[in-house]
C-alpha cells in the first residue's frame, strides 16, 4: 500500500508540475482516490487539468501543492516518440569547412567527452591520389533506415519520429552490435568507467539520470555513446552546439517539413540549398537514408592545407590540461 | 571374442590415474585464473581487453564462433551417419555428443563473456526484439544445448542401469547416483520403445537445429554492411567450417580417450580411416566455400574488398591467413588422400593442426574486417588501428577453452564414453552370458 501512495504521489508531482498532465489519466485517477484516506481536508474549490488524453478534468484544490523538487521524472514514452511533426536534417557545407575544430571542441565539451574517440570527428578526406583534398565532418548520420537499430537486440537504440536515432544508456547491454553495424563509424564505446568529474552531478551532488536526449550526461560505462543532435538544445528552441560553434558556417540544422535549416547567421530553404549546391548524402547506395546532407566541397574561400596545422591523425579528445 | 564381463570391465568408467589428475588439477587452475581475469574485467570494464572502438570486437567473438562450429559434431557424427546408416560410428557417437554438449555450453558463457554489461542479462529476454540476430541467437543457443543434452542423456539410460548393477557392491553411493540417473530403466518392451522413438525424434531435430545455430552464427556478421562479412555465401561458410572443425575435434579427442582409457580394440586404425575420410571429405567442402569467399570477390573487388582482400593475401594478415588456408586446410587435405595418413597418430597430429587452425580461421573472420571500415580511421590513438588480444582476453579465452575440456574430461570420466549396451548388442553378447 505505501509504494502505492509512493507511486501515486510521483504521478501526481508530475501532474502538476508541467501544468498539462504527463501521468496516464488513470493513475491520476488513483492518486486522488488515494487522498480520500489522506488527512487533507477539501476546500470545495475544483481546479482543472488537461489530461493527456486531452479531457479537462477537475480536483480538488487542497491536492494542489506546489512541487517538492525539480527533479523531473523521464518520461520515456515522449523521449522514444520525439517531437511530433519534426523532422530535423543537418546541411554540412564543405566548401566552408577549413578543419577549424570548434565544432569538435563544443561536442566534446557539451558532451563530457573524455574518452579518446569523438563522437563528431572531422575527417581528412581524399578518396583518390587524382582527386582534391577536403575536410568532412562527420556527425551521427541519424539514418532514417538505420543498421544500428535493426540490430539492437533489447531497443537500447531506437528511431523517433522526428528522425533522431537515440541511445537508452540504462537499457543498452554492451554486445557492440551497433557498432559493427554501423557503416559510418559514428559510435563510439564507454570502454571504462567515464572520468567526467563534478559536471554531470546535479545539484544534490547525485549523478543525472542518463537521458537519451543528453547523450554523455552522463556516460555510462559499458554502454555506447554518439552523437545525439542535441535534443537538450532542440527543445530549448537552440541549435546543436557544433552547428553554434562553428565560425564558418559550416553546418545547418533545421526541419525538412519546414524546408528550412539554418546555420545561425542565414536561414535557408532546404530544398534549394540541396538544389543549387548538389547535396547528397554518404554512401547513398547502402540505403541507410541518412539525415544529413553534404554539399560538394567546391569553390573552397580557403586552401585545404591551412587546415592542416589543426590536424591529429591520434587524438580527437583534447585531454584536459 | 570377448564376453561380456571383459566388455563391460573395459567399458565401465575408471578412477584418474596420476596424469588424469595432473590434468584435470591443471584446468581447474587454469578456469580459476580466468574466473579471476573475468571479475576484473567486470570491475573495470573492458578497458581491459585490447578492443576499442574500431577493433569492437575480438577474440571473444571468434572464440564464440569456434565453440559454436565445434559443436557440430554431434549432428554430424550422431544424426547424419545414422540416417546414412553408417553402423561404424557406434564407438564414436558418445564422445561427439560430449563434445557437442561441452562446445555449446561454453559458448553460450563465452558470448556474455563479451558483454559489456553482464549484469543487464535478462534484458535479453525482458526487452527482447525478435529481428535482431542477438535474439535469434538467444533462442538457438538454449535450444542446442537442451536438445544436446537430451541426444547425449537418452541413448545413456540403459549403461546408466547397467553401471548401477556394475558398481553395486564396491560403489554403492555411486551405483546409487547411476540409478537414480538411469530413471529406473529395467529395458522392458514399453521403456525400449519410447527410448527408440525419443532419440529419433532427437536425432532428428539435431540437424535443422545446428544448421540454424550455424547460420544465426554468420549472420551476426552477414547481417552487417561491413566488407568481408556482408556476404550471402557466409552461413554455407560457416556451416561447412564447422564441419571441419567439429570433425577435428572428435579426431583428437576420440585418439587421447583411446590411449588412455586402452579401448584399442574398441576404435581401431578402421575407424581413424573412416574418421579421416569424413574429415577429408569435410576440408574439400570447406575449400570449396573458402574459394567462393576470398578469390571469387578478387575478381571484382569494390575498392574496400580490394583493401580488404590484400591484407589477407599480401599484407598485414597475411601470414595467418596462408598458414591457416595452407597448413590447417590443404595440407590436411593432401595428407589425408594416403592411407598412412589416416592412421590413429598422423591423424591425431592432423586433428590438433585443424583444430587450432579452425580458431585462428575465426580470428581472421572477424579481426581483419572490422579494421577495415567505410570511412578513414582518424582521431584515435595509434594503438587503435590494431588489434591483439591483451593478457585479460587471452587468460579468459584460454580459461574457456580449459573449462571445455574440463567438461569433456569428467563425462568421460563418469560415463562410459562407448555405448556398453549397443557393443554387447552389436557384438551379440547378450546379458546372459554372465550367468555361465
Amino acid at each position: 500500500m505505501k509504494e502505492q501512495d509512493n507511486n501515486a504521489k510521483n504521478s501526481r508531482r508530475s501532474f502538476l508540475k508541467k501544468g498539462i498532465a504527463l501521468g496516464a489519466f488513470s493513475a491520476t485517477a488513483l492518486a486522488v482516490a488515494s487522498f480520500q484516506k489522506d488527512d487533507v481536508e477539501e476546500t470545495g474549490e475544483k481546479v482543472k487539468l488537461l489530461s493527456p488524453e486531452g479531457e479537462i478534468v477537475e480536483i480538488d484544490k487542497a491536492y494542489v501543492k506546489p512541487a517538492q523538487d525539480l527533479h523531473m521524472p523521464i518520461d520515456s514514452k515522449k523521449i522514444r516518440e520525439g517531437i511530433p511533426n519534426r523532422k530535423f536534417v543537418m546541411v554540412i557545407d564543405l566548401a566552408r569547412c577549413k578543419n577549424a575544430l570548434n565544432c569538435v571542441s563544443a561536442c566534446n565539451k557539451h558532451h563530457h567527452i573524455t574518452g579518446k574517440n569523438a563522437w563528431l570527428k572531422v575527417y581528412k578526406m581524399q578518396e583518390t591520389k587524382d582527386t582534391a583534398p577536403y575536410w568532412m565532418p562527420s556527425t551521427c548520420q541519424h539514418c532514417d533506415q538505420p543498421a544500428c537499430v535493426t540490430v539492437c537486440p533489447v531497443d537500447a537504440t531506437f528511431k523517433r519520429r522526428d528522425g533522431l536515432v537515440l541511445i537508452d544508456n540504462d537499457r543498452c547491454i554492451g554486445c557492440r552490435f551497433c557498432m559493427a553495424a554501423c557503416p559510418y563509424s559514428a559510435r563510439v564505446f564507454n570502454w571504462e568507467e567515464p572520468d567526467q568529474g563534478d559536471i554531470t552531478m546535479n545539484m544534490e551532488g547525485l549523478p543525472h539520470n542518463s537521458s537519451p536526449e543528453h547523450a554523455g550526461m552522463p556516460s555510462v560505462k559499458g554502454t555506447v555513446d554518439k552523437c545525439d543532435f542535441c535534443p537538450h538544445q532542440i527543445d530549448k528552441g537552440e541549435l546543436p552546439h557544433c552547428v553554434s560553434a562553428c565560425p564558418n558556417g559550416v553546418f545547418y540544422f533545421g526541419d525538412k517539413y519546414e524546408d528550412t535549416v539554418t546555420n545561425g547567421d542565414e536561414t535557408l530553404r532546404l530544398s534549394k540549398l540541396l538544389e543549387d549546391k548538389a547535396g547528397y548524402r554518404l554512401m547513398e547506395g547502402l540505403n541507410t537514408q541518412p539525415s544529413v546532407f553534404y554539399l560538394p566541397p567546391k569553390n573552397r574561400s580557403d586552401d585545404f592545407k591551412d587546415g592542416l596545422d589543426k590536424y591529429k591523425e591520434f587524438e580527437s579528445v583534447e585531454k584536459p590540461e | 571374442m570377448k564376453n561380456y564381463n571383459t566388455l563391460l570391465d573395459d567399458l565401465a568408467p575408471k578412477k584418474f590415474n596420476r596424469l588424469g589428475v595432473i590434468w584435470t588439477i591443471a584446468l581447474v587452475v587454469i578456469i580459476i585464473f580466468g574466473i579471476i581475469a573475468y571479475i576484473d574485467q567486470v570491475i573495470k570494464g573492458q578497458e581491459v581487453t585490447n578492443m576499442r572502438d574500431y577493433a569492437l570486437w575480438g577474440i571473444y567473438i571468434s572464440n564464440f564462433v569456434f565453440f559454436v562450429a565445434t559443436s557440430f559434431v554431434g549432428s554430424i557424427i550422431v544424426a547424419v551417419l545414422r540416417l546414412t546408416k553408417n553402423e561404424w560410428r557406434t564407438p564414436l557417437v558418445r564422445i561427439a555428443e560430449i563434445i557437442t554438449l561441452a562446445s555449446i555450453v561454453m559458448a553460450g558463457i563465452t558470448i556474455m563473456i563479451d558483454m559489456a554489461r553482464p549484469d543487464r542479462l535478462l534484458y535479453l529476454f525482458i526487452y527482447a526484439r525478435l529481428q535482431s540476430p542477438i535474439t535469434w541467437d538467444v533462442i538457438i543457443i538454449p535450444t542446442t544445448i537442451a536438445i544436446s543434452f537430451l541426444l547425449l542423456y537418452f541413448p545413456l539410460l540403459p549403461d546408466l542401469a547397467i553401471l548401477k548393477k556394475y558398481f553395486k557392491k564396491e560403489k554403492p553411493r555411486l551405483s546409487k547416483i547411476y540409478g537414480m540417473l538411469s530413471l529406473n530403466w529395467v529395458g522392458n518392451k514399453a521403456q525400449k520403445a519410447i527410448q527408440t522413438k525419443s532419440i529419433k525424434i532427437i536425432a532428428l531435430m539435431i540437424i535443422p537445429i545446428s544448421i540454424m545455430l550455424q547460420t544465426i552464427d554468420a549472420l551476426l556478421f552477414s547481417t552487417t554492411y561491413r566488407t568481408g562479412w556482408n556476404s550471402t555465401n557466409m552461413p554455407a561458410y560457416f556451416i561447412s567450417g564447422a564441419f571441419v572443425a567439429g570433425v577435428a575435434a572428435l579426431i583428437a579427442v576420440v585418439y587421447v580417450v583411446r590411449r588412455t582409457k586402452k579401448l584399442e580394440s574398441y576404435i581401431t586404425d578402421f575407424h581413424f580411416d573412416k574418421l579421416g575420410k569424413l574429415l577429408a571429405l569435410a576440408c574439400l567442402i570447406y575449400l570449396y566455400f573458402n574459394m567462393n569467399e576470398y578469390l571469387i570477390p578478387a575478381f571484382t573487388p569494390s575498392k574496400e574488398e580490394d583493401i580488404h582482400l590484400r591484407t589477407l593475401f599480401t599484407g598485414s594478415y597475411s601470414y595467418l591467413f596462408w598458414l591457416v588456408t595452407i597448413v590447417g586446410l590443404i595440407l590436411p587435405i593432401i595428407l589425408l588422400l594416403f592411407k598412412k595418413g589416416r592412421k590413429p597418430l598422423p591423424m591425431f597430429i592432423i586433428g590438433m593442426v585443424v583444430v587450432i587452425g579452425s580458431w585462428w580461421k575465426r580470428y581472421i573472420i572477424i579481426t581483419p574486417t572490422l579494421l577495415h571500415p567505410f570511412l578513414p580511421i582518424q582521431g584515435v590513438p595509434e594503438s587503435w588501428h590494431h588489434y591483439f588480444p591483451s593478457m585479460h582476453e587471452w587468460i579468459i579465452t584460454v580459461a574457456t577453452l580449459a573449462a571445455a575440456l574440463l567438461i569433456i574430461t569428467l563425462l568421460v570420466r563418469y560415463l562410459p564414453v562407448i555405448p556398453i549396451q549397443r557393443t554387447a548388442e552389436e557384438k551379440e553378447l547378450l546379458e546372459t552370458d554372465i550367468k555361465h
